[in-house]
Formats: structure tokens, sequence, C-alpha cells
């Protein structure tokens, strides 16, 4: 006997689950302007490479009648593919199936591709596309919450994880992403928060768009929830690529080498800074000449601005980078900003990616509602950040490090492997006219002319200490530098701590100030 | 990606210095800290007015129930927080009030 009539069987099973909610589900989906569960991970993944389980799993909820509702692949798709080759677990609500709704089946199966993803030691990517909780199933969804969530947090530092919010994903279900290291919002189309317009209208009065309220421009820019933006899905897809080929397939490895290039902007580098500290530029530009290939990959572009972070290539090697910016908030530390430092710096070295920092900053931001929203506590976080990590750690001043943001901006006090400085680099208590102004107090008022006293004692306060000489003389800086030299200095410094081991004490886990 | 339009150069003092460089969208809509007034009861939270137990011109004492603000399910009295007068009330029974509204203004 032939298995003819069972393979066609097959096919036809297939087919109908394949079909996802059904053809005007689909076209209800496309009329959105979204893809398809199907069609993203299809876009994502290398071609032909994705291979699918569980299509035939079906959910055992038996009240308000659901025992008569069939639903394809219980609402998700689950997988394995490559993306650049990088083996990728891979999972996708499906929103033309009851509305992508999580049950406890569909979470089981979600769960079911995270433990393989840990097992197997590759990335996972999530695409949340979901109603929220299949109400139906009462409990049952709210376990199934529970039981990713527990997932992801077993996964974090161990395998990177990825979501995509390409749909609602609202209550309960903005968790997950929330608890991954990246997540990625497209315009229009992603949508999160706690609670929806309509429960805050109802309960508060207050009335705002879903758009205003949690869509892709404000997770990317005021809330910080989204770390990368783009204005399509397939820019999105894009990015998600890049970041895959940045980043290790776990945190036993290292990321991929690449063939070393040197950089594609041949701007000179002296040329990019001004020579006044108060004038302002932009850091990226700096970036650009010193990374292989001139190729960057800003992560949290939007939010806290005053920041950049991102990946690069040295030497053919991901390093991951962390910069000032002079050119927002004249690059100060604040509560965002730190927290997306602190952040990133931490994935950093959960990922065996060394850390360039390069320093311009002029201390913290004043403000009250920066100490009302506790930038003590956010500020804490880089200095953990950085004292905790064991990765190589290498900074570069290349202007200003007063004070506070001196000590956070990973200064040898707080590990620093390599520190190197520019000779117009001032490293000081503070801003000169602040220092003058209050050590010689005295002579100040006492001048006749308090202007020019006040003139002459800026300029012996930055002759004497506004300079990387006196660090340097201490032994806190490892070497005063020519700008032209920073990339080939870089390079050496991180070839020769390329094995470096740092150890730590044995604990369960240090306090981060969360 | 997202193009910043016309965001100019400000000066930005940290410390004595100024420094020119641009603010973020984010920075530009903070608030800014005003003392609090005692004389004015604000909402500490969203919700509605269910129940109002005094009246404008009237002095009251300390510890008096005020109003009730029912928010999230659960009905909030708010208090006299000293014995003082009324001076003015701006909310009606079953108004719904954002946070930080003005309820109360007393005068001693």
């Amino acid at each position: 006997m032939s298995l003819k009539k069972n393979i066609l069987a097959l096919r036809e099973k297939k087919a109908i689950v394949q079909k996802g909610g059904g053809d005007e589900a689909i076209e209800k989906q496309v009329a959105m302007g979204k893809l398809t569960a199907r069609d993203r991970i299809l876009a994502i993944l290398d071609k032909n490479s994705f291979h699918e389980y569980d299509l035939f799993v079906v959910h055992e909820e038996r009240n308000f009648g659901m025992d008569k509702k069939v639903l394809a692949g219980d609402g998700v798709i689950t997988g394995t593919g490559t993306v650049y080759g990088a083996p990728i677990c891979i999972y996708a609500q499906d929103f033309t199936v009851m509305g992508g709704s999580l049950g406890l089946k569909h979470a089981r199966k979600i769960t079911k591709i995270m433990d393989l993803a840990l097992k197997l030691q590759v990335p996972c990517i999530g695409i949340n596309d979901s109603g929220g909780a299949r109400i139906q199933e009462g409990i049952g969804a709210l376990a199934g919450y529970g039981e990713i969530f527990y997932r992801n947090t077993m996964a974090s530092g161990v395998i990177p994880q990825i979501s995509v919010i390409l749909g609602p994903c609202a209550g309960g279900a903005v968790y997950s992403p929330a608890l991954t290291d990246f997540v990625f919002v497209v315009e229009n189309i992603s949508k999160m928060f706690i609670t929806g317009p309509n429960v805050i209208e109802s309960v508060l009065g207050e009335k705002i768009s879903q758009e205003d309220l949690g869509g892709a421009r404000v997770h990317a820019e005021i809330t910080g929830n989204a770390h990368f933006y783009a204005s399509s899905e397939q820019e999105c897809f894009e990015q998600i690529k890049q970041l895959i080929r940045f980043i290790p397939w776990n945190n036993t490895q290292k990321a991929k080498s690449f063939e070393p290039k040197p950089p594609k902007v041949k701007k000179n580098i002296e040329n990019i800074i001004p020579s006044d500290p108060k004038q302002p530029y932009d850091v990226r530009e700096v970036i650009s000449v010193l990374v292989d290939d001139s190729e960057f990959l800003e992560i949290h572009e939007l939010f806290a601005q005053n920041i950049v972070v991102g990946f690069g290539r040295m030497n053919g090697e991901t390093v991951g980078f962390v910069a000032n910016q002079p050119m927002y908030l004249a690059g100060v530390l604040d509560c965002d900003s730190s927290d997306k430092a602190a952040r990133f710096i931490r994935y950093c070295d959960a990922f065996n990616i060394p850390i360039v920092t390069l320093e311009d900053m002029p201390g913290y931001l004043p403000g009250v509602d920066q100490e009302h929203a506790g930038v003590i506590r956010h500020g804490a976080k880089v200095l953990y950040a950085y004292s905790e990590a064991t990765v190589p750690k290498i900074t570069v001043i290349l202007r200003k490090a007063y004070g506070g943001g001196y000590i956070a901006m990973n200064s040898r006090h707080l590990g620093a492997d390599f520190v190197f400085s520019w000779p117009s680099a001032e490293i000081a208590v503070m801003g000169p006219e602040g220092a003058a102004n209050i050590i010689f107090k005295k002579e100040i008022m006492e001048a006749e002319d308090q202007d020019a006293m006040r003139q002459l004692k800026v300029q012996e306060y930055i002759d004497k200490f506004a300079n990387p000489y006196v660090a340097a003389s201490k032994g806190y800086i490892d070497g005063v530098i020519e700008p032209s030299e920073t990339r080939s200095i870089l390079l050496h410094a991180l070839a020769i701590s390329n094995k470096k081991i740092d150890d730590r004490p044995t604990k369960k886990h240090g306090i981060p100030p969360f | 990606m997202t193009k910043e339009t016309k965001n100019e150069l400000v000066d930005f003092a940290i410390t004595a210095r100024k420094y020119k460089t641009l603010l973020t969208r984010k920075y530009k809509s903070r608030k800014f800290w005003e003392n609090p007034n005692p004389m004015e009861i604000y909402s500490f939270i969203p919700g509605t007015i269910v129940d109002i137990f005094v009246k404008e011109g009237s002095f009251i004492e300390e510890g008096e129930p005020l109003l009730i603000l029912e928010a999230m399910k659960m009905r909030n009295r708010i208090d006299m927080p000293f014995s003082a007068k009324i001076k003015k009330m701006n909310v009606i029974q079953g108004q719904k009030i954002p946070k930080d509204y003005l309820l109360v203004e007393l005068e001693k």
C-alpha cells in the first residue's frame, strides 16, 4: 500500500492551518498595512530556512462556545531558521486567528520554542501581534503569560532575546518584551500599553489616542521601552538582521568576526570636535571615523539622545560604544541617559562584547525634576554597570570630564583597563568657571574689578587643572594621545585585552540600583 | 530616520558654564517645580467626585471630611489638612477630574 493517501491528507491539513484565520481575516490584516505572521517570519529568516513546529496544536478550552472553535495553530507560529547563517528560534503571533489572543496552548507553544532556544543556545525572536489574553480561557491565559515571563527571565543574559511589536501588545503581554534585550517597533503599527485608551477614559476620564498613549514613537523617544524604531515592517526586519550580525549566539561565545576594514569616512578626526568646550558636535561622527567600514548600529537612537550607545566593529570584532553626545543637552548624564547607558553596558558584559567609552560631558543634569525622578538611583546604575563589567573596558576622554561624570564614565577608579585622553581634555572636579568661583571666592569678592579678577582666576584654574596632565601625573589615565592616533591605539588596546580575565567575588547576584 | 526639525542650538547652563546644545522633546516638555501652596488642595489621582460635605464660606476643623474622590473603585476621603475657611470649591458632585486638579481653595 502506498503512503500517497496519507501524504495528501497531511498536505491538506497543513494547508488549512497555514491559512491562519482564513482569507477574510488576512485581507483585514493586510488592509491595516500589516504583513501576516508567516510572511513576517519568512521576511526575517534566510530564504528556505524556516522550519515550523507544533502546527497541529489545538486549545482545550470547553467553555463559552470555545469547544466549537478551531483555531489554526492556536494563533501562533513557532519554528527555527537562520539569519545570515545564525541559528534562530522564532515565534509570531497570528492576529488573524482570534486576534492573536493568548490562550494556554498558544503560550505553551511559545514556551516550548523558548525552552528549545535556551537548550540550543541560540537567539530567540518573538513577534508580538495580539489583542491580549484570551478571556474565555481565564486563568489559563494568565498562567501562559507567567510561564513566558519566567522563561524570559531564565534566558536573560544567556541567549539574545528580541521582541518585535507588530500590532497591539497590551496588558500583561507587554511584560515579555519588557524582559527581553531588544524591542523593535514600527510607526503606526506598534501599540504597547498596560491599560488602553478605553479603560483610561472610562476609569479616569482622560482621553488619548492609542498612538499618543503607546505608539511606536512614544516608546522609542519618551519611555525608552523600544530600542529600534522603523517606519515600515521591512525596515524593521533589516534592523533585526543587522543586529543579529553584531551579537553572539549566546553568552559563551563571541560575536562573529568579520574581515577588518578601515573606516569608510575619511574625515580628519581633529576637525570634528570644536576646541571651545562650550560648542557642540555630533559624537556619532567621531564613531564613524573610528569603526570598521564606518558601520555603526545605534541602539535607542531617539531615546535620551544625550548619550549614544550602539555596536560597531574594530579589527572585525564587535565593540559596544558608549559616548556622551554634546549635541543634545550638552551630553549630560540624567535619569534616562543613565538607564540607557547602564543597560547597554550590562548587555555588552553579558555577551562578551568589549566596551569603548568616548567621554565628553559636563556632569549630571541639574533640576528639581531630575532629583525627584531619582537621578541618584539612576545615575548609580552607570557606576554599577561599569564596575561590574568584566569585558575589556577602554575610555577615551575627548574633551570634558568633570566631577561625578568623570568617575561614572568608565574611569580608572571603576576598573577601566585603559584610559586615554586627548591633549585638549579637561579632567577636573568641575568646570573652570564654577571651580574658580568657589576656590577664589574671596579674591574675586575683594577685587576692585570682580569680572576681571574672575576671568584671571578662571584662566589660572584652566592652566593648572583643566587639562589631562594632572590625572596623567597620578596614573589615572594611561596616555595622552594625539586624536589621529585614536583608532590605532584602540585597535591595539582591544586586541591585547582579548583574553582578559577579571574575577569577581562569588555571589548569587548583586543588588543593582533598579 | 526621523530628522529633527526646527530644533535650534540654545544656551544650556550646567553649573557656571553655558553650553550650546539642542534640547530633547522630553526635556522641553518637563514639568517645572512650584512650591506647593498649603491653601490649595489638589487631586492626587484622577477620578470622580462622588460626595461633597462642605460649603463655600464655612469654617471646617482639621480632620473633618471635605469630599470623596472615587478612583480605581476606591472611595478616597479627602480631609481638611488644618482648620480653615473654605474659600472656593472648584468641583461639583459627579464631576470627573484629572490628577493634580485644584479641588478646594482655603483661607485662614
